[in-house]
């Protein structure tokens, strides 16, 4: 099961033409500045415009090509939109039941009380979308999309009109929904921090091109890429809670390369979390240093430099079977001789849970 | 008793036309708005001018073509003659041609931008939550525009009671045909009977008042649920 897209749309002097296809399994986003084509694609994929030359193939059935447009109310999507959309004259519960109530029953796998349970809905049923705040009413939205138990979730910037707070808000539930129902999404956004929580698989786009595709954690350290040069580049590990410091409060969380412990004791055992790790805060040395206030040191393989500016290199390097970024100064690069195939360790200063 | 029988016939007569029409209007003005709402061809601005024409005319023009074309030798006349009717010139049928047209722009401008205001978001929304276009016109147009609804039924209705010139031109003033109210008061005038056109003149200006306070009364409170 997979998705095969290929579009060319032009809008004035503004040309798409992309051809890409993605795993129909967790999280892919579709990420870009403004302006690059992304919601153009989604809302394409959709149905919502019509574009003739256009090609889609999801999970074996065609959808648009050899002569065939499905419109958007008979393909198996369902879209969140980057602002609610809450029908203004319906109360939360019949916004939630509008979409169920026109699925045949036997293609229902989500109830309309599932989803208010997986958003937690359960004092909002009754209110008005105007009553509501804007984290709910997205919120509202995501529950609404998901009665009418898409095959795919499309989401496009789905937090960007929201304030940091409702932001923070929203995130716990994205992130479970991918666990609990397994329904694959695909996610337009233009936050990197927003990626590097949310998705597994990343689709580059630029100026109505894709530049590159593939998993989020190579994707974010590779050297060719924009991503991997933005001021808080860094590297994101999928690590599981293997165990607690119970005398300095500390969590020890497991993944290919070794162990990070991290301050706080919140997590549960066996929960599997993801961690970030910016460039600026991993330090290279030759030798393992006993004594450091740094706890998180890792052996480590260099794969890959690159130019930062006149001052700095981006080093990209192999720890486990997981990809680290580090950025450091030209000077220390000459100085440690730090070159493709050098063993190395990596001290690193902070990492962050992203959950 | 104050009213003259023939009153109350004009009166009677007057609400039934205001009733046909907005109907009618309704029923044409519906779509019709909603196209102009939504149609991306360059041309529309004809048709909104034609649908507007009659804001600008005197209705005697407009009555005038009215009358040629619906008369014994019009080619609406001819036709329906000739399909085996009657001319509708001076008849009811002729009234509620010229009123729904007359009347048109007071139905169709508030629906359209009623529709404008709507927006195409919550009807994508209802696209991607499986709703084929007449099921999302139905289910979310409408009642998003209901406000607008109210207010082009009841502007409709107003000024085809309010009318005077169409009608003198195409209905003239046969009694329980085409004398309608403002016909009536102004045959009262013509005759010297003040008594009888200042109560004609005030019963329509009380019911006129008490329906539209009713009106406004309830679209404030659609609004305020809406909102």
């Amino acid at each position: 099961m997979s998705i095969e897209a290929q579009y060319s749309i032009t809008r004035g002097d503004f040309l798409l033409d992309v051809d890409f296809s993605m795993p129909s399994r967790g999280v892919t986003a579709l990420f870009g500045p403004s302006g690059s084509g992304k919601s153009t694609l989604l809302r394409a994929i959709a149905g919502l415009d019509f574009h003739p030359q256009g090609f889609l193939k999801v999970a074996g059935e065609t959808w648009q090509g050899d002569g065939r447009f499905a419109p958007a109310h008979q393909r198996p999507f369902a879209y969140v939109f980057q602002e609610a959309s809450l029908f203004a004259h319906l109360n939360v519960r019949s916004n939630l039941e509008y979409g169920f109530k026109r699925v045949p029953p036997q293609q229902r796998h989500i109830s309309v009380e599932r989803a208010i349970q997986l958003l937690g809905l359960e004092n909002l049923v009754a209110r008005k979308p105007e009553t509501l705040s804007g984290g709910e009413r997205q919120r509202v939205a995501i529950a609404r999309a998901l009665c009418v138990s898409p095959q795919f979730l499309l989401m496009d910037e789905p937090l960007a009109a929201l304030d940091e707070a409702s932001k923070r808000e929203i995130l716990p539930y994205l992130e479970s929904l991918h666990d609990s129902l397994g329904i694959p999404v695909l996610y337009v956004s233009h936050t990197l921090q927003e990626i590097a929580r949310l998705a597994d698989y990343l689709v580059l786009l630029e100026a109505g091109k894709v530049v590159a595709a593939g998993p989020v954690p190579q994707m974010l350290t590779r050297l060719d890429l924009p991503l991997a040069h933005s001021s808080d580049a860094g590297a994101i590990f999928a690590t599981q809670v293997a165990g607690f410091d119970q005398v300095f409060h500390l969590t020890h969380l497991d993944f290919s390369g070794g162990r990070f412990a991290v301050p706080g004791m919140a997590l549960k055992l066996g929960q599997q979390v993801r961690v970030r790790i910016a460039a600026r805060d991993v330090s290279l040395t030759l030798e393992h240093q006993g004594s450091t206030s740094i706890q998180n040191i890792f052996p480590a393989v260099v794969e890959e430099l690159a130019l930062e500016n006149d001052a700095q290199v981006m080093v990209r390097l192999q720890v486990g079977d997981a990809p680290l970024l580090s950025r450091i100064t030209k000077k220390s690069a000459a100085e440690l001789d730090v070159q493709p195939g050098k063993q190395m360790f990596a001290q690193v200063k902070s990492v962050v849970l992203l959950a | 008793m104050m009213f003259h029988s023939a009153d109350l016939i004009a009166l009677a007569l007057t609400f039934k036309l205001a009733s046909i029409t907005t109907f009618i209007l309704l029923l044409i003005g519906t779509p019709l708005a909603w196209w102009l709402a939504n149609t991306p061809w360059r041309f529309k601005f004809l048709i909104e001018a034609v649908v507007a024409m009659p804001l600008m005319l005197p209705p005697t023009v407009l009555g005038f073509y009215l009358l040629i074309a619906l008369g014994n030798h019009g080619p609406i006349g001819q036709l329906v003659e000739w399909l085996g009717g009657q001319p509708p010139a001076f008849t009811f049928t002729g009234l509620v041609i010229g009123s729904v047209i007359y009347s048109m722009p007071f139905v169709v401008q508030p629906l359209q931008s009623a529709f404008r205001t709507v927006g195409r978001r919550p009807l994508e929304v209802a696209a991607t939550l499986r709703a084929s276009p007449w099921d999302r016109f139905f289910t979310v147009a409408v009642p998003l525009a209901g406000p607008g609804f109210l207010t082009a039924a009841v502007l409709g209705f107003a000024h085809t009671i309010g009318e005077f010139g169409v009608v003198l031109m195409i209905g003239g003033n046969i009694p329980g045909e085409t004398k309608v109210v403002s016909i009536a008061i102004y045959d009262h005038v013509e005759g010297m009977d003040y008594h009888h056109a200042h109560v004609l003149s005030a019963a329509l200006m009380l019911l006129s008042f008490v329906l539209l306070a009713g009106v406004y009364f309830l679209n404030r409170r659609l609004r305020m649920v809406q909102l």
